[in-house]
Protein backbone atom coordinates (compact mmCIF):
# COMPACT_ATOMS: atom_id res chain seq x y z
CA UNK A 1 0.00 0.00 0.00
CA UNK A 2 1.71 2.99 -1.43
CA UNK A 3 1.57 6.35 1.14
CA UNK A 4 -1.42 7.84 -0.74
CA UNK A 5 -3.90 5.25 -0.61
CA UNK A 6 -2.76 4.64 3.18
CA UNK A 7 -3.36 8.21 3.82
CA UNK A 8 -6.73 8.11 1.86
CA UNK A 9 -7.81 5.11 3.87
CA UNK A 10 -6.66 6.79 7.08
CA UNK A 11 -8.48 9.93 6.44
CA UNK A 12 -11.85 7.67 5.20
CA UNK A 13 -11.62 5.50 8.16
CA UNK A 14 -11.79 8.70 10.65
CA UNK A 15 -14.57 10.22 8.97
CA UNK A 16 -16.54 7.51 8.58
CA UNK A 17 -16.18 6.90 12.66
CA UNK A 18 -17.49 10.62 12.72
CA UNK A 19 -20.22 9.95 9.95
CA UNK A 20 -21.31 6.62 12.24
CA UNK A 21 -21.19 7.75 16.00
CA UNK A 22 -22.70 10.93 15.14
CA UNK A 23 -26.05 9.51 13.26
CA UNK A 24 -26.34 6.60 16.04
CA UNK A 25 -26.42 8.99 19.28
CA UNK A 26 -28.37 11.76 16.96
CA UNK A 27 -31.19 8.52 16.39
CA UNK A 28 -31.20 7.67 20.11
CA UNK A 29 -31.75 11.74 21.16
CA UNK A 30 -34.54 11.71 18.54
CA UNK A 31 -35.92 8.74 19.74
CA UNK A 32 -35.78 9.22 23.43
CA UNK A 33 -37.59 12.81 22.46
CA UNK A 34 -39.97 12.24 20.35
CA UNK A 35 -44.16 12.45 21.81
CA UNK A 36 -46.39 9.93 21.40
CA UNK A 37 -47.65 11.31 18.33
CA UNK A 38 -47.78 14.60 16.44
CA UNK A 39 -50.97 15.89 16.16
CA UNK A 40 -50.48 19.27 14.46
CA UNK A 41 -48.37 20.71 11.74
CA UNK A 42 -46.61 23.25 13.88
CA UNK A 43 -45.84 20.47 16.20
CA UNK A 44 -43.37 19.21 13.52
CA UNK A 45 -41.63 22.43 14.07
CA UNK A 46 -42.23 22.63 18.49
CA UNK A 47 -40.75 19.16 18.63
CA UNK A 48 -37.77 20.70 17.52
CA UNK A 49 -37.33 22.65 20.69
CA UNK A 50 -37.62 19.49 23.06
CA UNK A 51 -33.89 19.08 24.68
CA UNK A 52 -33.75 15.76 23.50
CA UNK A 53 -34.78 16.57 20.26
CA UNK A 54 -32.63 19.39 19.62
CA UNK A 55 -29.59 17.68 20.45
CA UNK A 56 -30.51 14.79 18.40
CA UNK A 57 -31.10 17.48 15.48
CA UNK A 58 -27.45 19.29 16.33
CA UNK A 59 -25.61 15.73 15.79
CA UNK A 60 -27.58 14.89 12.83
CA UNK A 61 -26.07 18.03 11.33
CA UNK A 62 -22.86 17.26 12.46
CA UNK A 63 -23.89 14.10 10.26
CA UNK A 64 -24.40 15.46 7.25
CA UNK A 65 -21.49 17.93 7.35
CA UNK A 66 -19.11 14.89 8.31
CA UNK A 67 -20.96 12.59 5.39
CA UNK A 68 -20.94 15.89 2.40
CA UNK A 69 -16.68 15.74 3.42
CA UNK A 70 -16.57 12.08 2.87
CA UNK A 71 -18.00 11.79 -0.28
CA UNK A 72 -15.75 14.84 -1.68
CA UNK A 73 -13.17 12.08 -2.11
CA UNK A 74 -14.84 8.52 -1.47
CA UNK A 75 -17.42 6.82 -3.53
CA UNK A 76 -21.25 6.78 -2.59
CA UNK A 77 -21.39 2.88 -3.23
CA UNK A 78 -17.98 2.54 -0.74
CA UNK A 79 -19.99 4.80 1.69
CA UNK A 80 -22.98 2.85 1.98
CA UNK A 81 -21.94 -0.40 3.22
CA UNK A 82 -19.28 1.18 5.11
CA UNK A 83 -21.04 3.64 7.61
CA UNK A 84 -23.68 1.01 7.09
CA UNK A 85 -22.20 -0.50 10.75
CA UNK A 86 -24.64 1.76 12.34
CA UNK A 87 -27.28 -0.48 11.77
CA UNK A 88 -25.32 -2.72 13.75
CA UNK A 89 -24.97 -0.18 16.76
CA UNK A 90 -28.47 1.36 16.52
CA UNK A 91 -30.20 -2.25 17.30
CA UNK A 92 -27.80 -2.70 20.15
CA UNK A 93 -28.36 1.05 21.69
CA UNK A 94 -32.23 0.22 21.37
CA UNK A 95 -31.58 -3.30 22.96
CA UNK A 96 -29.38 -1.67 25.90
CA UNK A 97 -30.98 2.16 26.46
CA UNK A 98 -33.98 1.61 24.99
CA UNK A 99 -35.19 -1.90 26.11
CA UNK A 100 -35.97 -3.13 22.70
CA UNK A 101 -36.04 -6.60 22.29
CA UNK A 102 -33.48 -8.15 19.70
CA UNK A 103 -34.13 -11.50 18.38
CA UNK A 104 -31.84 -14.38 16.76
CA UNK A 105 -33.40 -13.41 13.61
CA UNK A 106 -32.31 -9.73 14.52
CA UNK A 107 -28.57 -10.95 15.52
CA UNK A 108 -28.57 -13.30 12.47
CA UNK A 109 -28.89 -9.84 10.48
CA UNK A 110 -26.69 -7.94 12.42
CA UNK A 111 -23.90 -10.21 11.52
CA UNK A 112 -25.03 -10.16 7.76
CA UNK A 113 -24.72 -6.37 7.91
CA UNK A 114 -20.91 -6.65 9.57
CA UNK A 115 -20.04 -9.35 7.13
CA UNK A 116 -20.93 -7.11 3.97
CA UNK A 117 -18.82 -4.00 5.56
CA UNK A 118 -15.90 -6.10 6.56
CA UNK A 119 -16.16 -7.20 2.84
CA UNK A 120 -16.25 -3.66 1.12
CA UNK A 121 -14.57 -1.33 3.83
CA UNK A 122 -11.08 -4.11 4.05
CA UNK A 123 -11.38 -5.20 -0.26
CA UNK A 124 -12.16 -2.22 -2.22
CA UNK A 125 -10.40 1.10 -2.17
CA UNK A 126 -12.68 4.14 -1.64
CA UNK A 127 -12.34 5.97 -4.63
CA UNK A 128 -12.87 4.39 -8.35
CA UNK A 129 -13.10 7.69 -10.52
CA UNK A 130 -11.03 10.12 -11.43
CA UNK A 131 -10.56 12.89 -8.41
CA UNK A 132 -11.42 16.25 -10.17
CA UNK A 133 -11.14 19.87 -9.24
CA UNK A 134 -8.57 18.72 -6.38
CA UNK A 135 -7.69 21.35 -4.06
CA UNK A 136 -9.42 23.91 -5.64
CA UNK A 137 -12.57 23.12 -3.77
CA UNK A 138 -14.65 25.55 -6.27
CA UNK A 139 -17.47 24.04 -7.85
CA UNK A 140 -17.33 23.16 -11.89
CA UNK B 1 -49.43 5.28 7.46
CA UNK B 2 -46.31 3.37 8.83
CA UNK B 3 -45.47 2.46 5.54
CA UNK B 4 -46.96 5.89 3.75
CA UNK B 5 -43.48 7.40 5.72
CA UNK B 6 -41.03 4.80 4.75
CA UNK B 7 -42.15 5.39 1.01
CA UNK B 8 -41.76 9.37 1.46
CA UNK B 9 -38.51 8.74 3.26
CA UNK B 10 -37.01 6.22 0.63
CA UNK B 11 -37.54 8.49 -1.90
CA UNK B 12 -36.34 11.86 -0.63
CA UNK B 13 -33.62 9.70 1.15
CA UNK B 14 -32.71 8.61 -2.43
CA UNK B 15 -32.75 11.77 -4.68
CA UNK B 16 -31.04 14.12 -1.43
CA UNK B 17 -28.40 11.33 -1.10
CA UNK B 18 -27.43 10.83 -4.96
CA UNK B 19 -27.44 14.58 -5.02
CA UNK B 20 -25.32 15.17 -2.58
CA UNK B 21 -22.70 12.60 -4.04
CA UNK B 22 -23.00 14.92 -7.45
CA UNK B 23 -22.47 18.28 -5.41
CA UNK B 24 -19.52 16.95 -3.61
CA UNK B 25 -18.27 15.28 -6.58
CA UNK B 26 -18.19 18.90 -8.23
CA UNK B 27 -16.74 20.61 -5.35
CA UNK B 28 -13.61 18.13 -5.41
CA UNK B 29 -11.45 16.58 -1.85
CA UNK B 30 -11.78 18.36 1.05
CA UNK B 31 -8.15 18.97 2.50
CA UNK B 32 -7.92 21.19 4.67
CA UNK B 33 -10.07 20.27 8.15
CA UNK B 34 -8.99 23.85 10.12
CA UNK B 35 -12.05 25.85 10.84
CA UNK B 36 -11.73 28.50 8.68
CA UNK B 37 -11.19 26.21 5.54
CA UNK B 38 -13.98 24.59 6.39
CA UNK B 39 -16.05 27.94 7.00
CA UNK B 40 -15.18 28.91 3.43
CA UNK B 41 -15.91 25.63 1.88
CA UNK B 42 -19.44 25.64 3.71
CA UNK B 43 -19.95 28.77 2.16
CA UNK B 44 -18.86 27.76 -1.82
CA UNK B 45 -20.97 24.68 -1.06
CA UNK B 46 -24.01 26.84 0.05
CA UNK B 47 -23.62 28.20 -4.08
CA UNK B 48 -23.91 24.62 -4.97
CA UNK B 49 -27.40 24.12 -6.87
CA UNK B 50 -26.79 20.17 -6.47
CA UNK B 51 -25.89 20.38 -2.16
CA UNK B 52 -28.78 23.23 -1.74
CA UNK B 53 -31.37 20.41 -3.64
CA UNK B 54 -29.98 17.36 -1.74
CA UNK B 55 -30.42 19.09 1.50
CA UNK B 56 -34.21 20.46 0.93
CA UNK B 57 -34.65 16.91 -0.15
CA UNK B 58 -33.29 15.40 3.30
CA UNK B 59 -35.38 17.77 5.08
CA UNK B 60 -38.34 16.26 4.01
CA UNK B 61 -37.29 13.29 5.08
CA UNK B 62 -36.21 13.83 7.87
CA UNK B 63 -39.77 15.68 8.82
CA UNK B 64 -41.36 12.21 7.70
CA UNK B 65 -38.76 9.46 10.06
CA UNK B 66 -39.73 12.06 12.92
CA UNK B 67 -43.91 10.86 12.63
CA UNK B 68 -42.65 7.92 11.60
CA UNK B 69 -40.19 7.87 14.79
CA UNK B 70 -43.78 8.27 16.97
CA UNK B 71 -45.23 5.10 15.53
CA UNK B 72 -42.64 2.54 14.94
CA UNK B 73 -39.64 1.29 16.97
CA UNK B 74 -35.99 2.67 16.59
CA UNK B 75 -34.99 -0.69 15.49
CA UNK B 76 -37.78 -0.76 13.32
CA UNK B 77 -37.40 2.58 11.80
CA UNK B 78 -33.47 2.95 10.86
CA UNK B 79 -33.09 -0.53 9.65
CA UNK B 80 -36.37 -0.23 6.85
CA UNK B 81 -34.40 2.96 5.52
CA UNK B 82 -32.10 0.88 4.35
CA UNK B 83 -33.93 -0.05 1.27
CA UNK B 84 -32.31 2.70 -0.09
CA UNK B 85 -29.09 0.77 -0.17
CA UNK B 86 -30.43 -1.02 -3.55
CA UNK B 87 -31.57 2.30 -5.58
CA UNK B 88 -28.41 4.19 -4.39
CA UNK B 89 -26.03 1.17 -5.40
CA UNK B 90 -27.83 1.33 -8.80
CA UNK B 91 -27.93 4.79 -9.05
CA UNK B 92 -24.14 5.45 -8.24
CA UNK B 93 -23.40 2.64 -10.81
CA UNK B 94 -25.21 4.35 -13.56
CA UNK B 95 -25.70 8.11 -13.07
CA UNK B 96 -22.71 8.60 -10.74
CA UNK B 97 -20.31 6.22 -13.35
CA UNK B 98 -18.68 4.77 -10.22
CA UNK B 99 -17.28 1.02 -11.01
CA UNK B 100 -19.20 -0.71 -8.85
CA UNK B 101 -17.04 -4.38 -8.59
CA UNK B 102 -18.90 -7.74 -7.53
CA UNK B 103 -17.30 -7.13 -3.88
CA UNK B 104 -19.17 -3.86 -3.71
CA UNK B 105 -21.88 -5.64 -4.94
CA UNK B 106 -21.85 -8.53 -2.32
CA UNK B 107 -21.35 -6.27 0.46
CA UNK B 108 -24.49 -5.00 -0.50
CA UNK B 109 -26.55 -7.65 -1.01
CA UNK B 110 -25.49 -8.84 2.28
CA UNK B 111 -25.96 -5.44 3.78
CA UNK B 112 -29.35 -5.87 2.35
CA UNK B 113 -30.37 -9.10 3.56
CA UNK B 114 -28.96 -8.16 6.99
CA UNK B 115 -31.69 -5.42 7.26
CA UNK B 116 -35.01 -7.71 6.04
CA UNK B 117 -33.78 -10.05 9.46
CA UNK B 118 -33.39 -6.98 11.34
CA UNK B 119 -36.64 -5.04 10.10
CA UNK B 120 -38.54 -8.33 9.53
Amino acid sequence: MNSESARLRWKTWSCSALVVLSNVVGNFFLKRGMPASLAGPEDYILVLFRPMVSFGVLLLILWLAARMALLSWADLSYILPVTSIGYVLVAIVGRLLLNEQISNKRWLGIAFIMAGVALVSGGTAPRTTKPQARGAGVGQ
Amino acid sequence: MKWMMVGIIVAATTVGEVLQAIGMRHHGEIHDFRPGALGRALAVLSRNRYVVASVAAMALSFFAYLELLTVAELSFAVPVTAITYVLETILAKYVLRERVSWLRWAGALLVICGVALVSL
